[in-house]
């Protein structure tokens, strides 16, 4: 961003002010970005309105927007119980993910052999379909918390690992090189240069991962619960209520939406070299 | 003469070069070395019967065609390969694992991107334990040294190819390394950029009296800046002739490509390029 400067003595306050824009220009920018996405949104409202009023479908199959957002109003508390405990047991399914997920990648990077022989267990876990195993949870583990957050865990793992292990293997080589010349240990070289470096692959696969967790653990809590949103789904579902299914169904992608924006919120914290980068690279059309 | 063990090698090594440690000179040596890598079941000659002596405060500019095995002779003396067979020795030292008293300069700057400019060179000192103020006293040394003065807080994608690799220099000689590896360090760099860096480095050089190795593919860059040119063959790599350019050290740029040496030695080793691939 710097031009190529032969005077030494450019100051690089013209890089942080282009990097750093003003309350105004960011609010504008915000907007900017920001209008398109709404208007397909208010849209699909429109659409939703019309096929409802005009009666092109049956109001106990498709509610109208109005009788949705009047469920949402009246059972309020009912909803926003059971939106913390699928949350709740979400975010749980999500940072024991991060953890357990990061930890394997670590371990498979460091040591081929356990890569070799962890992979396929993986691989394998990964293929069995969650909503076949959820039962035999629920089985296992009743029909409290536990299950449903083995399953967030189960189905956000795998991409936590993945984008992990590549992001670990994805280093510089010739800056391992430089690391080993100058004394450091393998701790040094991990926690100065592998671990920040593998940070940008990590956060896309967390971005993945904590939205999947969401679906985990409905699925726990379809097969099983007294509690949660995936419980008031089929509640509604048994008693034909299309509109509080709707109003499910509507709260539970808003909790996949605001993790989603929360994780990119803490890469953006986190990484503020890598966003800066990424932004300049998109933006290069005029 | 001793070959160091283990433990003594962490102490002597690792940390800033003390002057007493300086004082032992940055000689290199290598000896009737070969290195042969095996690639899909069939060995490759890399290097044979490459023996060169670099004396303390020599600088030494390896030029040949590409894939002669150049970079696989600095990659020797760091301690980063070993040979097949011969031996090299730093300092009078057998090289056995890496060598934690060199400076090494690659193609690409190989900065880390979530760093400023001044927190990559001060990574040399964080990955050494140097004491914090000595560090930041010589870093700010280096800054002004190499021209980066206003450009200590800036990340790597805000600076040029020409700074990054500035920066890149003040990382390897923070620790006052005896021997400086650079490995086509100027290669991406546009040739007026290029030009400034040499005259640059002609002076580092002259400051801080360290030995360097220097790979380059341009001829003009090697006889600019070196006491002596070694000239290396296409595969196996070997050293066809070694060139003295007998010029003084502190070397005006336009002046020395002017004197009748310069055009002598860059003379002499187009004429071994060129005979090297026209034996091909």
């Amino acid at each position: 961003m710097v031009s190529q400067s032969t005077a030494s003595s450019v100051p690089v306050a013209g890089v942080a002010e282009r990097d750093r824009p003003g309350p105004g220009e960011r609010f504008r920018d915000a907007i900017g970005r920001s209008w398109r996405p709404v208007a397909l949104l208010v849209a699909l409202l429109v659409a939703w309105w019309v096929i409802t009023a005009a009666k092109l479908v049956e109001t106990y199959l498709v509610p109208s927007p109005a009788k949705t957002l009047q469920v949402m109003s009246d059972k309020w508390g009912y909803i926003w119980h059971h939106t913390w405990v699928t949350t709740y047991e979400t975010l749980l399914g999500f940072v024991i993910a991060t953890i357990v997920g990061v930890l394997a990648a670590v371990i498979m990077v460091y040591s081929t052999a356990i890569e070799k022989t962890l992979y396929p267990v993986l691989l394998f876990a990964q293929v069995i379909p969650k909503v076949a195993i959820a039962p035999l949870l629920v089985v296992w583990l009743g029909f409290g918390l536990a299950p449903k957050v083995v399953v967030a865990v189960l189905i956000a793992f795998f991409p936590v690992v993945i984008s992990m292990v590549t992001g670990l293997k994805a280093v510089d080589p010739e800056m391992i090189q430089l690391s080993a010349t100058m004394g450091a240990g393998p701790l040094q070289t991990f926690s100065k240069i592998r671990f920040p470096a593998s940070l940008p692959h990590l956060f896309s696969g967390l971005k993945v991962a904590v939205t999947l967790a969401v679906t985990g653990a409905v699925v726990g809590e379809f097969v099983g619960a007294n509690e949660g949103l995936g419980y008031v789904i089929q509640q509604a579902n048994g008693n034909l209520d299309t509109p509080m299914l709707f109003a499910g169904l509507i709260v539970m992608s808003l909790i996949g939406v605001v993790l989603f924006v929360l994780v990119e919120f803490a890469e953006k914290l986190l990484l503020p070299w890598h966003a800066s980068r990424r932004g300049a690279a998109v933006t290069t059309t005029y | 003469m001793t070959e160091r063990s283990e433990g003594t090698d962490k102490h002597s090594t690792v940390g800033p070069v003390t002057e007493q440690e300086a004082s032992r000179g940055g000689t290199v040596q290598i000896e009737d070395v070969a290195v042969r890598f095996r690639m899909k079941k069939k060995d490759v000659t890399a290097l044979r019967d490459v023996s060169l002596d670099v004396a303390e405060g020599e600088f030494v500019a390896i030029v040949g065609p590409s894939g002669c095995g150049k970079s696989t002779l600095l990659k020797l003396v760091a301690g980063l390969l070993k040979p097949s067979s011969g031996a090299v020795r730093v300092r009078d030292e057998a090289v056995k694992g890496p060598r934690h008293d060199i400076g090494y300069v690659f193609q690409r700057a190989a900065l880390l991107e979530w760093r400023s400019a001044r927190r990559n060179i001060l990574l040399q000192a964080e990955m050494r334990r140097m004491p914090a103020d000595r560090a930041r006293e010589r870093t700010a040394e280096l800054i002004a040294m190499t021209g980066l003065t206003g450009f200590e807080d800036a990340y790597p994608h805000e600076l040029s190819g020409g700074m990054q690799q500035r920066v890149a220099l003040c990382r390897a000689l923070l620790h006052e390394p005896p021997v400086l590896l650079m490995d086509e360090p100027f290669g991406a760099l546009d040739a007026l950029t290029r030009e400034q860096l040499n005259i640059e480095l002609n002076r580092i050089w002259r400051e801080t009296r360290t030995t360097v190795l220097l790979v380059t593919h341009s001829i003009a860059e090697a006889a600019y800046l070196a006491n002596r040119i070694v000239v290396m063959t296409d595969r196996p790599g070997t050293i066809a002739e070694i060139i003295d350019v007998d010029l003084p050290d502190e070397r005006d740029y336009a002046a020395t490509m002017a004197q009748p040496e310069f055009a002598r030695a860059t003379g002499r080793i187009r004429d071994l390029l060129g005979a090297a691939s026209a034996a091909d």
